[in-house]
């Protein structure tokens, strides 16, 4: 479904990424997992449009979007839930939702589909005209997701969903990837708890400054000693 | 202070605060959306006199149509404005775009010494809008009512359109977070496009009604008003539109009561805008309804 092939991206005169080639098959799981400043929150900036690609190319259903403008991108089905929930404050919970659908005009079936949100977070349809800034942070990671879900995505994309998240929080930030996930939806997930997110995946990259240093099935490479010992902290 | 001079300075009160509510509403957002104070945003009143002056008088079109193409060419002018002159600059730092909205600023006002010359011309007052009203012993002009009334629906409308329309809720997320409003699929630039038409229309009618209150125009005459409109947006909080409103009939009410009570103040009506915004800021920095943005990282 998405193709990445030989991506480089520079920030200034720090070459981020350095060929970065990878796949996301529809209807799958994929991870990125790596440390610290490895490149991943780069590589789906790109993919969004979001920094500029100085190399390689970008496709999407067979469609090239290399230099494609962000909103078109999101037109043409990719949606991405930034690192750090960026919701918007000054906005209700509502009114966030319903930016998410912005690109859209099927009114009713967005109606519909905000209801579909508040029965996945119960808590946000409670806080429906509040101010999304007064929102705990659990609660904004929720709005974040449900907000992206609202362009009914064909690629969703996020970027550390369970970052500062309590424990209890995490696991049902991954009941509900698996349950958009099994709805029909293709995932590319960064998560800082490469353990979780390798066991939900059915295939992931681990990324090392700005290269891709392994590859394989979720499990084959949450099992894997290198990984154990590089990503997921044990001996 | 007898019942009718008090009614009267009501009124001339309320009909200044309006022009200086209508105005600072594009200081404000503008503000709010590019975190700019565009210094142009004086020079689009004079634009806008002039060529409801030049429709009415040199082109003798009938005064609605003048007024409307005003409105439309200041609206043209102030979106123009920004795609040339903001708009490259937008990963610049703040101070090169400010500085690029001074030099926009004078480049209009002395493009109008330079096209039109220095000296004031007089603004027409079509009879059909601007006629002497007699309740009793007060006499006062037609615009003491037009202006407050029609400054009231445009406000009422803004209103509307920022917090129940789409686009309006578009200003407000692009406001907060532009990178973010585009992985919505908002085209950005649209948005700060359309911000630009509502904040020029707004002052292409502050203009024109300034020139039909005080019936004299020059290639300066937006700098005054320019000045204490944007000290109201910032009195009232820069970047809240309710807030621009409040400030603007403040400021318009304070200033015309200052000379009312204290006649040998009124050398000094200039200086009071300073004055209220000084102590207005001691107390509460952001303005009087400015946000203290509570964020949750
Ligand atoms: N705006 C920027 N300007 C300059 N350098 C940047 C910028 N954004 C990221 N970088 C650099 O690019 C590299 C990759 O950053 P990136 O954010 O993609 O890492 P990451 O894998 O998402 O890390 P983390 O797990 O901490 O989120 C880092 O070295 C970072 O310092
Ligand atoms: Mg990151």
């Amino acid at each position: 479904m998405l193709k990445i092939e030989d991506l480089h991206v520079y920030y200034g005169g720090i070459h981020a990424l350095k060929g970065i080639t990878l796949e996301v098959p529809e209807n799958k799981i994929v991870t990125l997992v790596g440390a610290n400043g490895a490149g991943k929150s780069t590589t789906l900036r790109a993919i969004s449009g979001l920094v500029p690609v100085a190399r390689g190319k970008i496709t999407f259903r067979g469609e090239e979007i290399t230099r494609t403008k962000t909103a078109e991108i999101v037109k043409k089905g990719i949606t991405l839930v930034p690192e750090g929930r960026r919701i918007f404050a000054n906005l209700t919970v509502l009114e966030n939702l319903n930016m998410g659908a912005y690109a859209r005009t099927d009114k009713e079936e967005i109606k519909r589909d905000i209801q579909r949100i508040y029965e996945m977070f119960p808590r946000l349809k409670e806080r429906e005209w509040q101010a999304a800034g007064t929102l705990s942070g659990g609660e904004q990671q929720m709005l974040a997701v449900g907000r992206a879900l609202m362009s009914r995505p064909a690629l969703l994309m996020m970027d550390e969903p369970s970052l500062g998240l309590a424990p209890l929080l995490v696991k049902e930030v991954f009941r509900i990837i698996k349950d958009i996930y099994s709805k029909g939806m293709t995932i590319l997930l960064i998560e800082q708890n490469a353990t979780a997110a390798l066991q939900v995946a059915d295939y992931g990259y681990v990324l090392e400054t700005g290269n891709i240093v392994l590859q394989g099935p979720g499990k084959e490479l949450a099992a894997n000693d290198e990984v154990k010992r590089a990503y997921l902290g044990k001996a | 202070m007898t019942g009718e001079i008090f009614l009267q300075n009501l009124a001339n009160g309320i009909s200044l605060g309006s022009l200086y509510a209508l105005i600072a509403i594009g200081y404000t957002m503008v503000y709010g959306i590019l975190r700019l104070i565009n210094f142009a945003h004086a020079d689009l009143l004079m634009v806008a006199a002039y060529v409801a002056f030049y429709g009415i008088l040199v082109f003798t079109l009938p005064w609605w149509l003048s007024f409307l193409i005003a409105i439309v060419v200041t609206a043209i002018l102030g979106v123009s404005i920004e795609k040339v002159a903001y708009r490259p600059l937008r990963d610049a730092p703040r101070i090169s775009v400010l500085i690029s909205a001074i030099g926009v600023s004078f480049l209009l006002e002395n493009l109008g010494i330079v096209a039109i010359g220095a000296r004031p011309k007089s603004f027409p007052r079509p009879e059909d809008i601007v006629w002497n009203i007699n309740i009793g012993d007060i006499s006062f002009l037609s615009l003491t009512i037009i202006i407050p009334l029609i400054t009231v629906i445009l406000l009422v409308a803004v209103t509307y359109m920022v917090n129940k329309t789409k686009i309006g809720t578009a200003m407000r997320a692009v406001s907060r977070d532009f990178e973010t409003a585009s992985l919505m699929a908002v085209d950005v630039n649209k948005v700060v496009s359309a911000t630009f038409v509502v904040g020029s229309s707004l002052a292409a009618v502050g203009g024109i009604m300034w020139s039909l209150q005080y019936p004299q125009i020059d290639p300066l005459m937006g700098v005054f008003p320019g000045l204490k409109c944007f000290i109201a947006a910032v009195m009232g909080g820069i970047g809240s539109i309710p807030g621009a409103m409040l400030g603007g009939f403040i400021l318009g009410m304070g200033e015309v009561f200052l000379v009312a009570f204290m006649p040998e103040l009124s050398g000094y009506r200039d200086a009071f805008a300073f004055v209220i915004l000084i102590f207005i800021l001691l107390f509460k920095p952001t303005g009087i309804l400015g946000e203290n943005v509570v964020e949750k990282v």
